[in-house]
């Protein structure tokens, strides 16, 4: 099972439209992600992240459209083609929530402020298992205990609003475990969570993929996270990955342009005050205005006459994939 | 008045908001936002002021400007014109010192306003504070908008023409406008993309060199804080629970929150992984704060005397100068009596 595809993403490409110009938010993304593995999607605010996500779970904002490239479950039942299902269709209907679950930065965005927590547990349990009325109060109750919301039985007859804001994010996380979900999609769901809180989400999530074999892609920004949680990474910049492979050769040895200057930006605990951090200079162009070759040109410290054109995706491993013209120069310098 | 002399000294510094409940507003208790806090800050360092959300940063980094009155305590500032308790001056008392002591927040947005060009915010405080022609604060803003790094003309433009990390900077730059001694960033890089947020804090530390500042850096990042700060207050439901040396903080870390909090933050180091420390629960509410020990309920360490007795924040031994620290299972306190009896 170690090893076993999840979910394929090919060659993405999401284009939203806003008054009347396009915003190729994604331009050719492809990834894995694995049963019992935590793939980590990082980059800035802006690179595509939600945009990825929402793609696969067919929640995109109604004037965008998937151009190009595959997005393939590999359910139960054999390989789907999730970007060829009508949004809302009934099959569509069936893989979310069931097979593939996701869960929010804002809790809120998947809770219902005007029904309980309980019921909004139940009627998952209704739609997608056959368990009756009683089976189902109590399988909410042990979620949410094994959730670690304390006096889970009074709990779940409260509504979100009741809860603080750790304590909804655990109930959402509940809601969308309750159909053992295959694949569970979090975006960025500890940003707005303090530190203590975030590590008791961590724990869960890392129990779920320990004891269920939960296939997991977690969107961050901070390279923390990274470290701590994820088995493969994908830094992703501008609509592009730009460099993909397991957490320890990507965090080791990173050879694009964007992923050093990412880890040479942020003081890191317990390096003390003598470690040099540097700024990355300028900031991300504008997404209807994107450079014609490499994104990150403007802002990279190697830039050749080359990098006007796109570079080709390039393995520098069997499982470590770069796109930068002067990968080979870096790969070397990484090796050493 | 030398470096590291206090610039201000904070003594059983208390700010109570009223909770009022009903149709007749009746004040059924009060949040202990902060309760209790003694501090020195030292001229030209960096404070880190630390702690989960809802700790009770903001209210203190207010109470210190006098932007919210304390409910109890002394606020002093000592300068050239030796020492001023400010907590005791009204509002038309204060304004000499309020040109001194400077605030920015972590959403420019919120603070500039949208509807006046970067001139008109900015021209606003030194109008304030006697700059009478245009001119003169045209080219004063303009010198500022040059040390945040950001072009002149940029003053005739409007907020939502620039990006969050430049209305970051020109935060600052509103910051600096008066010359202050002592700035309070409030969360000031938060909000910002880490390539972005290198850029700020890297301007901070060089306009804190050239000018001599003093910062009470708050913000719930510890990795932050250890690289850019001299010390660090760690707070929890109102109180300061340890304070010592920036890096000692980590090297050596006394209060069992403090290593809680710092075993939760992940680290960007992949030979660096801790094993967490989970705390169980949420932070309970300060309109009804434990007993005793305000971290008791969720300390690992718990022992009977934690319930009932608060415990003080007391000095230790350490290489690093003092570092300081409210619990009762730490042994060897380097002096037995607590701060708040030591400088009258
Ligand atoms: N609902 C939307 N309408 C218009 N543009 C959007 C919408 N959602 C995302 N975008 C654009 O798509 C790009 C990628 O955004 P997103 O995936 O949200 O970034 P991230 O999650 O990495 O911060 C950005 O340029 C963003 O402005
Ligand atoms: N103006 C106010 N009125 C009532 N309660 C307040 C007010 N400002 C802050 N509080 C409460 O005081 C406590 C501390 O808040 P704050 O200083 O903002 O914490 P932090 O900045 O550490 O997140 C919180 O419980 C908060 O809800
Ligand atoms: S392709 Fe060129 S500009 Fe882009 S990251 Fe590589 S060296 Fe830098
Ligand atoms: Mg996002
Ligand atoms: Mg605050």
């Amino acid at each position: 099972m170690a090893n076993e595809v999840a979910l394929t993403v090919n060659g993405l490409k999401t284009y939203i439209y806003t008054n009347n110009r396009c915003n190729r938010a994604l331009d050719g993304v492809s990834f894995e992600i694995r049963q019992g593995k935590t793939l980590c999607i990082v980059g800035e605010s802006g690179c595509g992240k939600s945009v990825t996500a929402d793609s696969i779970m067919q929640l995109l904002p109604t004037l965008s459209r998937i151009e190009d490239g595959e997005i393939t479950y590999h359910g139960p039942d054999g390989p789907v083609r999730i970007d060829q299902l009508p949004r809302d269709g009934a099959k569509m209907r069936a893989i979310r929530g069931k097979e593939i679950a996701m869960i929010f930065q804002d809790p809120m965005t998947a809770l219902n402020p005007v029904y309980s927590i309980g019921f909004q547990i139940k009627e998952m349990l209704k739609y997608h298992t056959g368990l009756g009325r009683s089976d189902r109060h109590s399988k909410a109750i042990d979620l949410l205990r094994s959730m670690g919301i304390p006096l889970p039985e009074k709990r779940v007859n409260e509504y979100p609003h009741l809860y603080s804001g750790g304590m909804r994010q655990r109930a959402m996380i509940a809601i969308a475990m309750s159909c053992n979900p295959r694949i569970l999609i979090a975006d960025e769901p500890t940003t707005a969570l303090d530190v203590t809180i975030q590590a008791q989400i961590f724990e869960l999530m890392d129990t779920l993929k320990r004891d269920h074999g939960t296939a997991i892609m977690l969107i961050t920004h901070d390279m923390g996270v990274v470290a701590e949680l994820a088995d493969d990474v994908a830094v992703m910049y501008m609509g592009n990955i730009v460099e993909a492979g397991p957490v320890g050769k990507v965090l080791r040895n990173p050879v694009h342009p964007y992923t050093r200057a990412l880890l040479e930006s942020i003081p890191v605990l317990g390096r003390g005050k003598d470690q040099e951090i540097k700024a990355i200079p300028g900031q991300t162009p504008d997404p209807y205005n994107r450079p014609k070759g490499c994104q990150f040109a403007d802002r990279c410290a190697y830039r050749i006459g080359a990098c006007d054109q796109m570079p080709d995706e390039t393995q520098v491993a069997p499982d470590h994939r770069v796109t930068c013209w002067r990968y080979e120069e870096f790969a070397a310098d990484a090796a050493e | 008045m030398q470096p590291n002399d206090p610039i201000l000294k904070l003594r059983d510094v208390q700010v109570h908001f009223p909770v009022k409940t009903g149709v007749f507003k009746r004040v059924t208790g009060h949040v202990r936002a902060v309760d209790g806090v003694d501090l020195d800050v030292r001229r030209g360092e960096v404070l880190g002021l630390v702690g989960e959300s809802g700790c009770g940063k903001t209210t203190l980094g207010k109470a210190i400007l006098q932007l919210v009155r304390a409910t109890q305590g002394t606020v002093t500032y000592s300068g050239e014109d030796g020492e001023t308790e400010l907590t005791s001056l009204d509002d038309a008392g204060l304004f000499r010192f309020r040109k001194r002591l400077q605030i920015v927040f972590q959403d420019p947005h919120s603070s500039l306003n949208p509807a006046f060009t970067i001139f008109g915010s900015l021209e606003d405080p030194l109008r304030h504070y006697g700059v009478k022609t245009r001119e003169e604060r045209r080219k004063i803003v303009g010198d500022l908008l040059e040390a945040v790094n950001m072009r002149r003309e940029s003053m005739d433009r409007y907020p939502h023409e620039f990006s969050g990390g430049q209305r970051q900077r020109i935060g600052i730059a509103r910051a600096l406008s008066i010359e202050p001694e002592l700035i309070v960033c409030d969360e000031a890089v938060s909000a910002l993309d880490v390539s972005i947020q290198a850029q700020v804090l890297q301007l901070l530390m060089e306009l804190k060199r050239e000018k001599n500042l003093t910062y009470v850096f708050i913000t719930h990042d510890l990795s932050v804080t250890e690289y850019l700060c001299d010390r660090i207050a760690v707070m929890y439901l109102g109180k300061i629970v340890e304070l010592c040396d920036a890096e000692d903080l980590y090297a050596n870390t006394l209060h069992p929150y403090s290593q809680a909090l710092l075993s939760a933050i992940p680290v960007a180091d992949l030979d660096k992984k801790s094993r967490r420390i989970v705390l169980q629960g949420d932070v309970p509410s300060p309109v009804n704060p434990p007993s005793g020990c305000p971290f008791h309920p969720r300390c690992r360490y718990v022992v009977d005397r934690c319930k009932t007795e608060v415990p003080e924040l007391r000095r230790f031994k350490s290489a690093k100068g003092e570092h300081m620290a409210a619990c009762h299972l730490i042994d060897q306190p380097l002096a037995e009596q607590p701060l708040r009896t030591e400088s009258p």
